[in-house]
């Protein structure tokens, strides 16, 4: 398909998704009193703004947040994920399989239970980035030989990874006061409710440039795809390139899971459907990524708050849901035409 | 391009044991000798890949360990015997890959012209709109040595690039190489097949336990009492429209 009808199809559902989730709820609001809001908020009086505070408090303090995070969230994941593959070299790297979020994740909950969340979210964040590093780190020395990725390890260290921090986790929640717990069990099981604006920022901090980076990168990644001795031999700095995309996923994905916890997949089935629709040419990959994996998220959260009338429904579970056969059709296909991926 | 006394360990053998040679433009060197006899590791090691472990490799009078890797691209390009891809990418955007080190520099303006030569040259035209995860062996090495000339590098290593090759794309390697010699770049061969090495090499360097035991014209390198002694089997040269066909000698016929 022509990248430009790909792009415009995904910023269509990505905005579709927005106004959507905009409009959804307990609360019902208009679509005019959406657009006059935000129009008063840009500065610029209007007839529909809405003159009911009650609505004008849930679009700006509960839905608007929420959503920015799912945007911000989404393209922080997927581009996490589109940049793990460009280094592995394989299409079914992903953090949350190969335990990137569950490293964040238990970097975050030490960081609960510990109290340092009391000296700020930045904290937090910066917790979720160290273990996310380090099981980045982990699963990269270990799954990589002669400059290609072996699956099988991969994906055994992935388990290996994800046991460890799992136990980790349970660990943290037997030892932790009741409170603290509850926040925990929110980390395993991800979910966007109760987003704030300054966590936004935060978040918005790391991901935008993040994926910028990642994309400035997109030809070297392409490259790297010959292997890294070919890489090599075309002026690649591979040793650099790999370390500067080792720390971009776990800042991605480390900042990412400090807010929302662990939201699994969402960096293996978006950049492989954009792979599909575009080809593998990393830099539009990337970009497209990001916005795919906006789309992805708000429209798994929207489902994720109004599927059960009056809950609302992990995230993650929801992710994992649609990503665990997705990920077993991949095996499955990749085992079928053996040779289509080294 | 000069290799001075290079030696290059591993594991306590000496894989290189003191190579000295010269690699000149307008020539094609061709580098034989037995499995193992360190043929990839010199290669690798005028690369700029491999650091040896004493002596030095310099391009123009500069160690090539001064050399930033895109500076070095631009200098010479290696075919490697590595023809795997981690993603579905087209031909012609792997050969684009080939143009990587000019990404902006005044050289870019040339990306059409050289890609379209490279493609010519491979024969690999017909390939363009394909995904090189779908090729067959053979194709692949053929878009890899397009994607190699597409590099438009002063210094052309290639690492057996026959290997995967039927006789004709073997033959059109040769041209290749020969093509790139009288364009005055200098090419740098491994082969195992030693009447190709007669039949394209100014030069060859013939390599035994990682010494370079000879080193000159084919004639005078690819001789029976040389060859017979390095690969250790009965080696006839004969020699046929001026051209040196190298043959072990077999008994008579079991039939």
């Amino acid at each position: 398909m022509r990248r430009p009808v790909v792009w415009l199809a995904i910023a269509v559902v990505l905005v579709a998704g927005v106004l959507v989730s905009a409009l959804a709820g307990q609360l019902p609001v208009t679509p005019a009193e959406v657009g006059g809001s935000l129009l008063r908020a840009a500065g610029i009086p209007n007839p529909w703004a809405p003159s009911d505070a009650v609505v004008e408090s849930t679009l700006w303090v509960v839905r608007f947040p929420r959503i920015a995070m799912a945007v911000t969230v989404g393209a922080a994941l997927a581009a996490a994920g589109a940049v793990m593959q460009a280094v592995f070299g394989n299409p079914l790297a992903e953090p949350g399989v190969v335990g990137v979020s569950s490293g964040a994740a238990l970097g975050a909950a030490a960081a609960i239970v510990l109290g340092l969340a009391a000296f700020g979210d930045g904290l937090v964040a910066a917790l979720a980035f160290c273990g996310g590093l380090l099981a980045t780190l982990l699963v990269y020395l270990v799954s990589r030989a002669n400059g290609r990725t072996e699956v099988v390890t991969l994906l055994l260290t992935g388990i290996a990874v994800n046991a460890f921090a799992g136990a980790g986790l349970a660990f943290l929640l037997f030892s932790a006061s009741s409170a603290n717990r509850e926040q925990i069990v929110f980390w395993q099981l991800g979910s966007l409710g109760g987003s704030l604006w300054r966590e936004v920022l935060v978040v918005a901090v790391v991901a935008v440039p993040g994926v910028v980076v990642a994309a400035l990168l997109g030809r070297r990644y392409d490259v790297l795809a010959l292997g890294e001795r070919n890489a090599r031999h075309l002026g690649v700095d591979v040793e650099r390139l790999r370390i500067v995309s080792v720390v971009l996923v776990a800042l991605l994905t480390g900042v990412a899971v400090a807010f929302v916890g662990i939201i699994a997949f969402v960096g293996l089935v978006v950049p492989h459907l954009v792979r599909m629709l575009q080809g593998p040419a990393h830099r539009p990959l990337i970009v497209a990524s990001a916005v795919g994996g906006a789309a992805l998220m708000v429209w798994a959260d929207l489902l994720a708050r109004t599927l059960v009338a009056g809950a609302e429904l992990p995230i993650g579970l929801l992710t994992s849901l649609v990503g665990g056969p997705f990920f077993f059709f991949l095996l499955w296909r990749q085992r079928r035409r053996a040779g289509g991926w080294a | 391009m000069i290799a001075d006394a290079v030696v290059v360990q591993r594991g306590g053998r000496r894989v290189l044991d003191g190579v000295t040679l010269e690699v000149r433009p307008g020539e094609v060197l061709a580098l034989v000798g037995p499995n193992g006899a360190g043929k990839s590791t010199l290669l690798a090691v005028l690369s700029g890949e491999l650091r040896p472990d004493s002596g030095s490799v310099t391009l123009d009078g500069r160690p090539l360990a001064d050399f930033a890797p895109r500076e070095l691209a631009r200098r010479r390009a290696m075919l490697t015997q590595d023809n795997a891809l981690s993603f579905p990418f087209r031909v012609r955007e792997v050969l684009e890959m080939g143009r990587s080190p000019w990404i902006r520099t005044p050289q870019q303006e040339d990306d059409g012209r050289v890609l379209a030569e490279a493609a010519a040259r491979a024969d690999v035209e017909h390939l363009l709109d394909r995904r090189f995860t779908e090729l067959s062996g053979g194709e692949r090495a053929r878009v890899s040595l397009a994607r190699v000339l597409a590099q438009d590098a002063g210094i052309v290593l290639l690492d057996e690039p026959t290997a995967a090759l039927d006789l004709r794309h073997q033959e059109e390697v040769l041209t290749v190489a020969r093509h790139l010699a009288s364009a005055g770049r200098a090419v740098v061969v491994v082969l195992h097949d030693l009447s190709l090495a007669g039949a394209v090499a100014d030069r060859v360097g013939l390599l035994d336990g990682g010494r370079l035991v000879a080193l000159g014209s084919p004639r005078e390198v690819l001789t029976a009492s040389a060859l017979s002694a390095v690969y250790d089997v009965d080696v006839e040269v004969l020699e046929r429209d001026g051209t040196l066909l190298v043959v072990p000698v077999r008994g008579p016929s079991r039939a």
